[in-house]
């Protein structure tokens, strides 16, 4: 079971840059390789495929991308269809769609027209964070490329569909990579995101409907029809398929990005591709599995658990966008989340009270805990509050600073305790002085 | 929330440069004709670069009337992107990542560095060449601790940085130099250091065989490799074209076609010696994306010093990847080896002449 994936199945095969990046070195590594006949197999194939690959979105949220292609109209009426691809990578710990970009382009800009042609946009945009600019420029030059050699453009691929591809860039606001503050910021307006109903899918880019997906789930579609579905789903549990990169950052011997199999455990992954904790295993605290804004795991739970959707939501956290940000024994995970509420704070985008004001509250109380400051009720209070704030905002925004604080809590509240007793040791007349 | 405030001294004018007006159109192409607001967000970071760094108030306003827009649209999303600077900054503005994934691997040593060199946040040093700002992830965390300086000479992420590392850095900018951008370690990009562990297998990079047919397809098509801008015709079920000419690719096999001695152009003596003959040996290291192991390979192929690499051709180049660094084809040429090793092999040499 756990056997790593083998270099063949690796779908970014440039994923570290050191092979050519342009279109004649893409071509050797597969890409664009027989586009034209999957057009020609037909949309509802293509959407078919995807579907039989189990492939799940992977931004964050899981949702299974085929399903989500099938909610486009199956007409285009008197509006255009849009795609829109989410490469607004803003999320602390992750950095694989930044590879992708730069390495393989190719494989995202066919992914696009693929992708397009089962919804019938003859238009894409891809939405890169503004940050990223070595690598638009980068993007913009593969797609001058494609342009170039007919690949995209008027009749793309020799496949009689018409199909243009621009690149977008923001101007850094994490809240854009939420699907509708990514529009909104798209059409030039202040990145907030939309109430929803309407989806996108029904009014989405200038009222159009439009389908926001992540890179990685873009780039990945071509090799999946190249390969297969069955090729796709022989990797990872049921409803959790196919191969995922991983971001791997903080206190492992060997940070990097790597490929690997969905569902791989946590402990192999970190051992065999990142070169272990710092200090050995043993030496782990807890590690945040899928991006900040998911729930930290304890190491007793790190011992064991598996990389994918499920195995991580049985624990209370998440795959995210799958970066594993590690702490070791010496870190202060209180200022680690600490720090997390911060950047919550500053990312908030000020639309819905609970997560503007919500946000600064939090951290303020953050703060005052990594020093023990605090009254032990407050911890509660500090949950509570956080309960308050997850749901009852238009967009996830909200959520994701709230779990932090939450996985913080659940994991490590005497570690709080400890601190505000020692605070309040130390000063004694301070207390008196409180109450 | 992060709020911005527009600056209290504002300049008067501000126009366009030629290049700017029109990479402004170029954007505004980009979307349907009613919706040229689209263009906003890319005009304005055009219309910072413009402006030296910061976006003035004046700025905005020529950005709305050039897209059409009240200008209070144009106020309100330059205030609310942190990206927009709202008041001067230094030549070389250097922001640096302060979130959870940098702070784990010691960006509070790199704030430290700043503070020490520059001051708090925002402020301009004398001279006006430095100036920093602590920012929210910026998407490299297996490469932290990170910064990006934007400079006239655009905008370049320094990763896997130390303080001393980061400190050496600024004296580079200070002295008017444009450091090379990526990690300042022996990385090249976000593979684990000490080098790749996964996609190794060379065989994964040669032509492979070509695809026949796609695996469940509906129908039976004939795979077209479309060529080119050449027009292939569109595809049709059953009838198979003619049109499958695979462009003229690079080699597949990366054989060396120059065996030292016989090549020509090249001088073989200079590309290898029996040893460290003429003297000390360079340090190769110095050359970036060289780390002791391929030093060590360089050094078993009889190249010590830089002089040997900044005389290399092609041929040599590719013959060096072929018997030393056939793990990393195409490394010389990205880090531009033969450039640096000229450079450095000048330095050497002045540095000589002097000495005498």
């Amino acid at each position: 079971m756990a056997d790593l994936l083998r270099d063949e199945d690796r779908i970014f095969k440039n994923l570290y840059g050191l092979h050519d990046w342009k279109l004649d070195g893409a071509r050797q590594r597969g890409a664009w390789e027989g586009t034209s006949a999957m057009l020609g197999q037909g949309r509802d194939w293509i959407i078919d495929q995807i579907k039989a690959s189990g492939l799940r979105g992977r931004g964050g949220a899981g949702f299974p991308t085929g399903l989500k292609w099938s909610f486009m109209p199956k007409e285009v009426g008197a509006r255009p269809h849009y795609l829109v691809v989410n490469a607004d990578e803003s999320e602390p710990g992750s950095c694989k769609d930044r590879d992708i970009l730069r390495n393989d382009p190719h494989l995202l800009i066919e992914g696009c027209l693929v992708a397009s042609f089962a919804m019938q946009a003859h238009a894409c945009y891809i939405y890169v964070r503004g940050e990223y600019i070595q690598e638009r420029n980068r993007l913009q030059a593969a797609i001058d490329e494609a342009y170039a050699a007919g690949l995209v453009g008027k009749n793309a691929c020799g496949s009689g569909f018409d199909f243009d591809i621009y690149m977008h860039h923001g101007a850094g606001a994490y809240v854009c990579g939420e699907e509708t503050a990514l529009l909104e910021s798209l059409e030039g307006k202040k990145g907030q995101p939309r109430l929803k109903p309407p989806f996108p899918a029904n009014a989405g880019l200038y009222g159009c409907p439009t389908t926001v997906n992540n890179v990685e789930s873009i780039a990945v579609t071509p090799t999946i029809l190249r390969k297969g579905a069955e090729w796709f789903t022989s990797f990872g549990r049921d409803n959790n398929k196919g191969t995922k990169v991983f971001s791997i950052s903080g206190h492992v011997n060997r940070p990097c990005n790597v490929e690997e199999a969905m569902s791989i455990p946590m402990k192999l992954l970190l051992e065999h591709h990142a070169g272990g904790v710092r200090g050995g295993w043993d030496n782990l605290k807890c590690v945040i599995p899928g991006g900040s804004s998911v729930p930290l795991l304890p190491k007793e739970i790190c011992d064991t658990v598996l990389m994918d959707f499920d195995a991580l939501r049985e624990h209370q956290s998440g795959l995210g966008t799958a970066a594993v940000i590690v702490m070791d024994k010496s870190t202060d995970v209180v200022k680690a989340i600490a720090r997390l509420s911060y950047f919550y704070k500053h990312e908030s985008c000020g639309q819905c009270t609970p997560c503007r004001e919500g946000t600064g509250w939090m951290w303020r109380v953050m703060e005052r805990m990594v020093v023990g400051n605090a009254k032990t009720s407050e911890i509660d209070m500090l949950l509570d509050v956080s309960k308050q704030i997850e749901g009852h905002t238009i967009c996830a925004l909200g959520d994701a600073a709230a779990w932090p604080i939450q996985g913080l809590i659940r994991h490590f509240r005497p570690e709080i305790e400890e601190r505000i007793n020692l605070y309040r040791n130390d000063k004694p007349t301070f207390v008196q002085a409180a109450e | 929330m992060s709020a911005q405030r527009m600056a209290l001294n504002q300049p008067k004018d501000f126009s366009f440069s030629a290049a700017a007006e029109k990479e402004i159109d170029m954007w505004v192409a980009k979307y349907p004709a009613d919706r040229q607001r689209s263009a906003l967000i890319p005009a304005l970071w055009i219309a910072q670069k413009d402006a030296g760094g910061w976006l003035p108030e004046v700025a905005m306003r020529a950005v709305a009337d050039k897209l059409s827009m009240a200008y209070i649209r144009v106020y309100e999303v330059a205030t609310f992107y942190t990206m927009y600077n709202l008041s001067p900054v230094g030549e070389h503005f250097i922001q640096l990542c302060g979130t959870t994934p940098c702070w784990l691997r010691g960006s509070d040593d790199l704030k430290a560095v700043m503070k020490r060199r520059i001051g708090g946040q925002n402020t301009i040093t004398a001279d006006g060449k430095l100036s920093w700002l602590e920012v929210e992830c910026l998407g490299a965390c297996s490469n932290a601790p990170m910064i990006q300086i934007s400079n006239a000479a655009g905008d370049h992420y320094y990763e896997d940085l130390t303080a001393e590392s980061f400190d050496a850095l600024l004296d580079k900018l200070v002295a008017g130099e444009q450091p090379a951008q990526g990690p300042q370690n022996t990385r090249h990009t976000s593979e684990p250091e000490g080098g790749a562990t996964v996609l190794i297998d060379a065989s994964i990079y040669k032509q492979g065989r070509k695809l026949t047919k796609l695996p469940n397809q509906a129908k039976k098509l004939e795979i077209v490799r479309h060529a080119g801008a050449s027009k292939a015709a569109p595809v049709k079920a059953g009838k198979p074209k003619a049109a499958t000419k695979p462009k003229a690719k690079t080699s597949p096999k990366p054989k060396v076609v120059n065996a030292p001695k016989a090549a020509a152009k090249p001088t073989p003596k200079v590309l290898y010696t029996d040893g460290p003959t003429d003297g000390t040996p360079d340090d190769l290291k110095v050359i970036k994306g060289i780390g002791p192991v391929f030093e060590g390979e360089l050094n078993s192929k009889g190249i010590y010093y830089y002089r040997q690499i900044g005389a290399w051709k092609a041929a040599d180049v590719k013959m060096v990847e072929g018997e030393a660094l056939a793990r990393f084809p195409g490394r010389i040429k990205r880090d531009d080896w033969v450039k640096q090793a000229k450079t450095l092999a000048k330095a050497v040499a002045k540095a000589a002449a002097k000495g005498v």
